[in-house]
């Protein structure tokens, strides 16, 4: 089983997020692999012990995600492929197609990534993937179960659980709850060091800036408006709670 | 500069999502006096596109076919694909939902088109359409434009004003579904686990409980307190770690990010990833035995005190005052 897994550099989710000329700085934050995109490596892990196989991780980004693509690999996937090339940071579209144009030259059966990430958390990437390969797709799974070339996985739709069937190939995204993901081990770590990083620019990928160049412009990015602090209730439990539901109703109007 | 907007219905159970009639009156102002269509996808619906009509819908296309009851993504392309012969919009919404989330970045790819995503405001600016949303699920906001005749974006629920109800009637045009050649993946089976039957996504009251709760019954005096007010029930990532509840109730930065009206925290102590998932509800309730909890620090409202005596006394107080 020939298994993907595409990746991304995020904040870490307790970052806090603070601006700097217009933009988000990045200078101080600790950086992580996408906490779902670590559902979905797990995941493939796990399939390649059962299945045997191999797994390839792929990523878009500046050098430092590099780092991301260390703990993939120090916690099992095979090799890596890193798109680093300043006209491949563009939006959604912008990614899908060099992601695309990256795995097209490679055999796969199975693709996995985190439903969304982190950061932007639009949820775009995979599913448009999915879209122009032209393969299959269940996105915010929460179970996989590959028997042959049957696939079986659960998703998460609104709370309810949907029971999806599919054939490979087919790609799938990673929902909490798919899995526990390892800590990559001290073995683990050092040979993470000696694993295949293969480096592409767009022009290796045969595409043009110009033909992926993205569709959707940020204007401006703000933090939202400061908080007043809020009214700590006092007395005993029956004048608070009915303190709370007075204002409930009557200030708030949420009730 | 007058645009076609078509907005795709969301249902549930096949009745319409608030979200859709917010996904109107956003179409409006994007449309800037050129038409608002809306199309319905499902089996049996037909009877809904009055309801469209009524919230602002000039024209109304219905997709009608057994094969449509349930999303399944290659029918749903098809369907919106043929919706879109008939109707040429230059923006097309969905709303931010299981549906909305994976049908757009579909059809996006298909058409080469850009799509913004979880959209809270619109807004014009010259000939452009600003589409405001959250990054960092909601510990900053960006306002984007899109290039081209043709961009795709979802929704968010219960963030843009509900458009008045008025006395209109649509033109209703029936599209007759034509299946697809390729239908790759199937829904067997849906489990219902919602645990009060209300969505978190779209509730418009949640009761959220963290490590506080100690276990899964512990979270029996928030189901109670939940059904009294109609609300959903959600969870801190802690309790989903220690295994007191499903991981599908999860809010926050990795999980769900939610904007109720009012949302009651109980037994919550408010990490940063948490507070994203959040904070942006119009009025929170924290209840912690901690006075220094930071959930005390975006809360409207904030009682110190046992989750246990605290929740089961308001549940009591809302059932008189609402009965």
């Amino acid at each position: 089983m020939n298994i993907i897994v595409c990746i991304k550099q995020t904040f870490d989710t307790e970052a806090k997020i603070s601006l700097e000329n217009g933009a988000v700085k990045e200078d101080g934050v600790q950086f992580i692999l996408n906490p779902y995109d670590e559902y979905a490596v797990e995941e493939a892990l796990k399939i390649k012990e059962e299945q045997g196989g191999e797994v390839t991780v792929v990523t878009v980004g500046p050098a430092r995600v590099e780092e991301a693509i260390r703990t993939a690999l120090a916690m099992g996937a095979d090799e890596a492929i890193h798109i680093e090339d300043e006209a491949a940071y563009g939006d959604e579209y912008t990614i899908a197609e060099v992601l695309a144009a990256a795995i097209r030259q490679k055999s796969y059966d199975l693709i996995l990534a985190g439903n969304q990430a982190v950061d932007d958390g639009s949820g775009q990437v995979a599913v448009r993937l999915a879209q122009l390969l032209d393969i299959a797709h269940i996105s915010t799974i929460t179970k996989l179960e590959i028997h042959g070339t049957q696939v079986v996985a659960e998703r998460d739709a609104e709370g309810d659980t949907e029971i999806a069937e599919a054939s490979l190939p087919v790609l799938v995204t990673a929902q909490q709850g798919l899995n526990e993901p390892r800590y990559p081990s001290l073995i683990g770590i050092r040979k993470a060091s000696k694993k295949p990083l293969t480096k592409l620019t767009l022009a290796d990928l045969g595409l043009s800036a110009d033909a992926v160049g993205r569709k959707v412009t940020p204007v401006e990015v703000f933090l939202p408006a400061a908080k007043g602090a809020g009214r700590i209730l006092e007395g005993d439990t029956a004048m608070r709670v009915q303190e709370l539901v007075r204002e409930l109703r009557q200030t708030s109007k949420v009730l | 500069m007058k645009r076609n907007v078509l907005v795709i219905a969301d249902l549930r159970g096949n009745q319409l999502r608030n979200v859709t009639f917010e996904t109107l009156g956003a179409a409006h102002a994007i449309a800037d006096g050129g038409t608002v269509a809306a199309a319905v996808i499902g089996h049996e619906i037909s009877a809904l596109a009055q309801t469209l009509g009524e919230y602002g819908a000039q024209q109304v296309y219905v997709v009608d076919h057994p094969e449509l009851a349930q999303y399944i993504p290659d029918a749903y392309v098809a369907a919106v694909s043929q919706v879109m012969q008939a109707f040429a919009a230059n923006v097309v919404l969905f709303a931010h939902s299981a549906m909305g989330r994976d049908v757009a970045p579909l059809l996006a790819a298909k058409h080469k088109a850009g799509q913004i995503s979880d959209i809270i405001h619109v807004e014009l600016a010259g000939d452009d359409v600003l589409f405001t949303r959250p990054i960092y699920a909601g510990k900053a906001f960006m306002k984007v434009k899109a290039a081209g005749d043709l961009v795709f974006a979802t929704v968010r629920p219960n963030n843009l004003p509900m458009p008045e109800h008025v006395d209109a009637t649509a033109t209703v045009t029936s599209i007759t579904y034509e299946v697809p050649e390729k239908v790759r993946t199937r829904v067997r089976e849906v489990v219902k686990k919602a645990s009060t039957g209300v969505d978190l996504s779209e509730a418009k009251i949640i009761v959220s409980g963290g490590r506080g709760v100690k276990s899964a019954e512990g979270f029996k005096p928030l189901t109670e307190l939940a059904e009294v007010l109609g609300a959903a029930v959600g969870a801190s990532r802690g309790a989903c770690d220690a295994g007191y509840c499903d991981y599908s109730m999860q809010i926050g930065q990795t999980g769900k990010v939610v904007t109720p009206d009012l949302y009651i925290a109980c037994g919550i102590s408010g990490a940063i990833q948490h507070l994203a998932g959040m904070s942006n509800s119009k009025v929170i309730v924290a209840i912690n035995k901690d006075p220094e909890a930071p959930i005390f620090k975006v809360a409207d409202y904030g009682i110190v005190g046992d989750l246990f005596e605290i929740v089961p006394a308001l549940t009591q107080e809302v059932r008189k005052v609402l009965a």
